[in-house]
């Protein structure tokens, strides 16, 4: 209970569905989502295979406490070897199609090989097929979801589909689910892409039973009562992320320019208190309202309007209905990092960034790469096909997204990512990059522990992969950072596995999540045990990389973060110190000093 | 007291969390297909609503009902499909105008909501005070405070 015990395995080269059972060995010792589907890939890829060719394998995947009345419980996950990146890849969505997935009796799908022409896979509980999808192929997500609920007279399908980014190879694409959520980071929609997969439609009727129905209701309600009329819950349903925007910004930690400054001196423009207030184009505000995700209570989901006016949406009236709002994440890459002080500008870039399945972080930390090479000279109008393309340039952002959405012109370039666009024009220092991923919103000379998290993190720069947040901004140093990182990626890898948010866990401690996942599942759960989990899952993933090629080389930070000091903030003067940081982190870990876990570690930990 | 639901779409995040609880609470399993409150989503105008029966007071369902399966709980004001006695002729999914009774295929019975026998689960569950069960005849009652309380701003208010 609580897990359904089903996988489906979908082969695409032969056109097949098959039910299998789940290996509960692995869900007790990998629980869910980013665990237990890593532990599968690991075992049934070989970790050099080419991201891209039909050999990597796509896993779609729930946790325990997905589909549940746990709050925040719809989260699921894809895991593959990451086409962005090299590395495994897990990028895990709110939505409802997790959610639904689950309601319809599955724990995960686990698609192979490729197949001929576009399908999409329907599944209504236990009945799955496949489906050709060449006449959605070369659709938008907000086509497709509409276009599939419509073919088959059922308005209650939730759908994770690919735009045509993901179609075209761009490198930072999505898997997007309910028009706006996204499994969005490492290209794990141009894996779907490569396997010319288009989307996966869910019904589920089948629901979720719990091991003890009492006790789970007890432990949901005492968790709720402890998340929902918290400080921190209020904060996320009034001003979701974006308050990070100041923040980030006063503490001289805001990416910047491509990070050549740490603050940014339009934020103002940017920042929540814009989102929020009456426009002077049209009197009404950019934000119209909240919303949350399934089981979700603290529904910090943003729901804009973007302005009628703006030159963005001239002649295009699709824009103009209510859609997915400015995250923090989206906000500061299109804007702060590529200078744009535009917030309309940057919702309608986050638009096209849903509508055709694009990771926003990327994709503006790439415009951002890019923008330096044009001032540079490195690239000229030739290549940018006629665009100015210099930071700042809200027309530039916004070309950008619909030339790379659809990849065509110098969007192609674009949907390289970064670090493949820098080095094309033979400037790979301009490449905000950790193991080809592009940075979130956090710049880690102000924030010494994010650093390290960006360094170490096993799907490149990211920063939900540990929890510095706190530490840093009240302390800017090295001192007792490796201990910090290591214990929470280790607490985050339980998170990722068991089916609720990240940002229930601002207030849930592991022991709030142990007891109610004690009364979802068999298991014995306690705070410690997912310690345990964590850990394991983090290092099962590190074995993953160094198995595909990665080495200690690749824990480290473009040489701008390393050896340029921050211009201004609290850490003015001082860079990232890693090389303090990274060879502690490895003596906690139980790593050599080459990043390789011992014999003894690997024991320990029953890998 | 007799209470009734009183739904305030504005306050509505579709969370599903009532979505959730309904079927928990009826069927003993999170699953949401069974469940007798629903939201509904109008993305490109950014609204959801949570709809469920109403409990007519006149009710075309149970006056539809040629097994009289349907009764009034006079406690709660619930109209209340009896498992027992329903056949699943579906008679009274065609009468209700609010199509809030509806067929469950795995039980051959109708469903619609019962109000939980006067503590319903949607409204507990609810985070945002979208749903919630107050006295039936004044469920008007808040709308109403918060108008009053403009109507005299300009007076009394700057008094």
């Amino acid at each position: 209970m609580s897990w359904q015990r089903k996988v489906l395995r979908v082969n695409l080269t032969k056109g097949t569905c098959s039910p299998e059972p789940l290996n509960m060995d692995w869900a007790l010792s990998y629980l869910g989502q980013r665990g237990l589907a890593s532990k599968y890939l690991s075992e049934e890829i070989d970790p050099k295979v080419d991201p891209l060719s039909p050999a990597n394998k796509m896993i779609f995947v729930t946790g325990p406490l997905t589909g549940t009345g746990v709050a925040t419980g719809g989260r699921w996950s894809v895991v593959t070897k990451g086409a962005l990146t090299g590395t495994i890849a897990e990028s895990n969505s709110g939505g409802y199609f997790g959610g639904e997935l689950k309601l319809a009796g599955w724990d995960m799908v686990i698609f192979e090989g490729r197949a001929k022409s576009p399908v999409y896979l329907l599944l209504v509980d236990d009945r799955a097929e496949l489906l050709p999808a060449n006449d959605l192929w070369g659709k938008s997500v907000w086509e497709v979801e509409p276009a599939i609920r419509d073919r088959h007279g059922d308005p209650m399908l939730k759908i994770a589909s690919i735009g045509r980014a993901g179609e075209a190879g761009v490198m930072y694409a999505c898997v997007m689910n309910d028009l706006d959520r996204a499994a969005g980071r490492s290209g794990v929609g141009a894996v779907m892409g490569s396997k010319n997969l288009k989307a996966v439609a869910v019904r589920g009727t089948t629901g979720v039973r719990v091991r003890d129905p009492k006790a789970f209701m007890a432990a949901v309600a005492a968790a709720r009562a402890k998340l929902d009329p918290s400080p921190s819950t209020k904060a996320f349903t009034t001003y979701g992320t974006m308050a990070m925007m100041d923040t980030a910004n006063r503490h001289g930690s805001l990416p910047t320019l491509n990070c050549r400054e740490v603050q940014f001196d339009e934020v103002e423009k940017v920042n929540v208190a814009t989102m929020m207030r009456p426009r002077t184009s049209d009197g009404r505000p950019n934000l119209v309202k909240n919303k949350g995700c399934f089981a979700c209570t603290i529904a910090c989901g943003r729901v804009s309007k973007i302005d009628p006016n703006h030159f963005s949406v001239k002649d295009k009236p699709k824009y103009l209905a209510a859609s997915g709002g400015l995250e923090y994440e989206a906000a500061f890459a299109l804007g702060p990092m590529a200078g744009v002080a535009d917030i309309e500008a940057l919702t309608y870039a986050n638009y096209v960034c849903n509508e055709d399945g694009m990771d926003p972080i990327s994709f503006g930390t790439t415009v951002a790469a890019a923008m330096e090479l044009y001032e540079t000279g490195a690239i000229t109008k030739k290549q940018t096909g006629g665009i100015e393309f210099r930071f700042g340039s809200a027309e530039a952002l916004v070309k950008a997204a619909e030339l790379t959405a659809t990849g065509e012109g110098f969007g192609k370039d674009l949907g390289l990512g970064a670090k493949r666009l820098t080095e094309k024009y033979g400037h790979p220092e301009f490449a905000m990059v950790v193991k080809g991923q592009e940075f979130p919103g956090y710049d880690p000379r102000g924030m010494q522990g994010m650093g390290l998290a960006y360094a170490t993190s096993n799907r490149g720069a990211c920063h939900m992969r540990a929890k510095p947040w706190a530490d840093d901004f009240a302390r800017v140093t090295t001192d007792n950072k490796a201990e910090l990182i290591k214990a929470t990626q280790d607490e985050v890898g339980a998170i990722d596995s068991s089916g609720i948010c990240f940002f229930a866990t601002n207030v849930w401690t592991l022991d709030d999540l142990a007891s109610q996942l004690d009364a979802a599942c068999e298991g014995g759960w306690t705070a410690e045990k997912l310690r345990r989990v964590g850990e394991r899952v983090f290092t099962l993933e590190r074995v993953f990389n160094l198995r595909a090629g990665l080495t200690k080389a690749d824990d480290t930070l473009p040489k701008r973060i390393l050896k340029e000091a921050a211009k201004s903030g609290p850490a003015k003067g001082m860079v990232n110190e890693l090389g303090k940081m990274l060879p502690e982190y490895y003596a906690i870990r139980g790593w050599t000093s080459e990043g390789v876990p011992t014999n003894e570690t690997l024991e320990r930990l029953a890998l | 007291m007799l209470k009734a639901l009183h739904i305030d779409p504005g306050k509505c995040t579709n969370c599903m969390q009532c979505e959730l609880a309904c079927s928990f609470e009826n069927e003993g399993v999170f699953n949401p297909a069974k469940s007798r409150i629903k939201v509904f989503a109008f993305h490109e105008q950014a609204r959801y609503v949570p709809y469920t029966c109403t409990q007519c007071a006149e009710a075309w369902c149970m006056s539809a009902c040629p097994v009289d399966a349907i009764s009034l709980d006079r406690a709660t004001g619930a109209k209340v499909v009896s498992d027992d006695l329903c056949v699943g002729c579906k008679v009274c999914t065609i009468a209700c105008p609010f199509g809030t009774v509806n067929y469950n295929h795995s039980t051959g019975k109708v469903i619609k909501c019962d109000l939980c026998g006067g503590d319903p689960a949607c409204a507990k569950a609810c985070p945002t005070g979208a749903i919630t069960y107050v006295d039936a005849d004044w469920t008007g009652y808040d709308r109403m405070r918060r108008w009053a309380g403009r109507t005299d701003a300009g007076t009394q208010a700057h008094a």
